[in-house]
């Protein structure tokens, strides 16, 4: 057996072309699962549909439910927004310094907030080093919810058998449907597009880079690249953005991101979300190598949210990446 | 502040009354628009940002792409279709 | 008992916004009213946080020339709250959204009650 290195079996995990975990394991057969429909009951349900549907809106026990229910549905949410509105009316004024709300956790993250982290944003600041295990949180969802739209919207096949009519749809009948309102080639599209994609992954970039010293932060650069990756495939179609972005280039960024943050800020688990001191020199404020730990966790949110947010599109477009 | 404040109201208020689901779809993406501006009102600079990428951004693009993908994008909110659409769309397939 | 209500306006507004969503929510038949239901919630909820950390008269919490003071700045930590709010607000529009397409493929409607009727009819 060749010798393989730790770091070329890792990218091969990540990668899943080939493991010494599982190379026996298979996934269960799709034949087998029991709520799978045919093309033939597809049909049956939806002449079914076309029938009944008077059935449904008509029956009277339905009907009564149906308006009891508004009825109740308006009154439950009146008196709501009048418990809401009370609660309001006995608040403090909004804007005054004495407010409950300004505490001493505020004048401490902003007395002690530029020497003990080195950002000049100190809202970047708070959430990426005083309040981190939020932010590690939170990525999580991101990843969460990606995976979750991916196991609900991916489709295998992409060409279907003959014989096979246990699938519902592959992925060429679905860029089929897609494209009946796609613009094809356009030209004024395209052109718009190749003068602003540049500009608008630049500008992402700074936002980024600049997360600790002025408004921004990897979250709002994140959703601009994804923003700017989006309209470069509405522009130039599916093949021309595969060439640069495929399943490993989004696999190998997602984990290495989020493994990145978690194994930077794991210890929280034990430490109870204390930030403990990593020994990165803070630097000038004011420049962008500063700050400490802030810049390579920026960046490596940035890479994960834009990521995900072109995945959410092309999984919605496509149903594969 | 006040006119902008009225301004939402009047947006959230026609997001339900409103026929068709391109309508309301569109109406919504104004809606965070302007909620982006009052964030800057309120002197927070990193939740404009924030909102204005993703709330205008990514959340109404994925509305689009979700109706474009069932079939809804001519439809009322009742699930009636407007029979001038069906030309177009035969048009625009050839 | 003081009565705050007309000098927080804006937090009335908020509440009113949330209570518009809620009816959203609750009284349309189309599954993609609701969801955008959801979402005006979502942001009447951001709206009244944003405002616990305003004060009068101070600026945004960015630092400029090494002031350091708290009288010079808003609060900045329902701003740090907000800001993972509305990336799980449109984590949680993602998921609803496909789950609304593979509800339409496997119904072919998007009216709430007839997905529920059927699904009595079959047994679940």
């Amino acid at each position: 057996m060749k010798k393989r290195n730790l770091f070329s079996s890792l990218l091969d995990w990540v990668w899943e072309s080939r493991s010494d975990l599982y190379e026996n394991m298979t996934i269960r057969d799709d034949d087998e699962e029991v709520n799978v429909i045919t093309k033939a009951e597809h049909k049956e349900d939806i002449e079914k549909v076309k029938e009944k549907v008077f059935d449904a809106a008509d029956r009277g026990s339905f009907r009564k439910w149906r308006f009891l229910y508004k009825i109740l549905a308006v009154v439950f949410a009146v008196f709501f927004s009048a418990v809401l509105l009370i609660t309001v009316g006995q608040l403090p004024k909004i804007g005054e310094i004495n407010n409950p709300a300004n505490n001493e956790v505020e004048k401490r993250y902003i007395e002690k907030g530029l020497e003990e982290t080195g950002a000049t944003n100190i809202v970047a600041g708070m959430i990426l080093d005083y309040r981190a295990f939020d932010t590690l949180g939170e990525s999580h969802v991101l990843f969460v919810a990606a995976i979750a739209v991916t196991i609900l919207l991916r489709l295998d096949k992409s060409e279907r058998d003959p014989e096979d009519t246990k699938i519902t749809e592959t992925i060429t009948e679905a860029e089929e449907e897609d494209k009946i309102f796609e613009p094809h080639h356009d030209a004024i599209l395209q052109k718009v597009a190749m003068l602003l994609v540049p500009i608008i992954i630049l500008f992402g970039i700074y936002v980024i880079l600049n997360g600790h010293l002025s408004p921004g932060g990897g979250f709002s650069g994140g959703a601009i690249i994804g923003a700017g990756l989006i309209l470069y495939l509405n522009a130039f179609g599916f093949e021309n953005t595969e060439r640069f972005f495929n399943e490993k280039v989004y696999k190998t960024v997602i984990f290495s991101g989020l493994a990145f943050y978690a194994l930077a800020k794991c210890y929280a688990f034990f430490c109870g979300a204390n930030g403990l001191d990593s020994h990165i020199s803070k630097g000038i404020p004011g420049h962008i190598l500063s700050a400490g730990l802030i810049l390579p966790l920026d960046i490596a949110v940035g890479c994960v949210v834009a990521c995900t947010m072109y995945a959410f599109y092309a999984m919605f477009r496509k149903g594969g990446l | 502040m006040c006119v902008l404040l009225s301004f939402l109201v009047i947006c959230a208020v026609a997001v339900s009354f409103s026929k068709k689901l391109l309508n309301s779809v569109l109406i919504f993406m104004s809606y965070s628009l302007i909620m982006s501006v009052i964030w800057m009102l309120l002197e927070s600079p990193d939740l404009a940002i924030t909102e204005a990428a993703v709330g205008a951004g990514i959340t109404s693009v994925l509305f689009f792409v979700t109706l474009n993908r069932i079939h809804s994008m001519f439809k009322d909110a009742s699930g009636k279709k407007k029979e001038v659409k069906e030309d177009e769309e035969k048009k625009s397939v050839q | 008992m003081n009565t705050n209500l007309l000098n927080n306006y804006a937090e009335a507004v908020s509440m009113i916004i949330f209570a518009i969503g809620f009816t959203n929510l609750l009284l349309h038949k189309n599954l993609i009213k609701k969801i955008i239901g959801l979402n005006i919630m979502d942001t009447a909820v951001y709206l009244f946080l944003a405002l616990k950390g305003y004060i009068k008269g101070h600026v945004a919490p960015i630092i400029i020339d090494g002031v350091v003071e708290p009288e010079a700045y808003i609060n900045p930590i329902p701003s740090g709250l907000v800001l993972t709010g509305i990336v799980v607000s449109v984590s949680v529009t993602a998921l609803m959204l496909s789950l609304t397409i593979r509800l339409y493929k496997r119904y072919h409607t998007l009216d709430l009650d007839e997905i529920s009727l059927r699904l009595k009819k079959e047994g679940l």
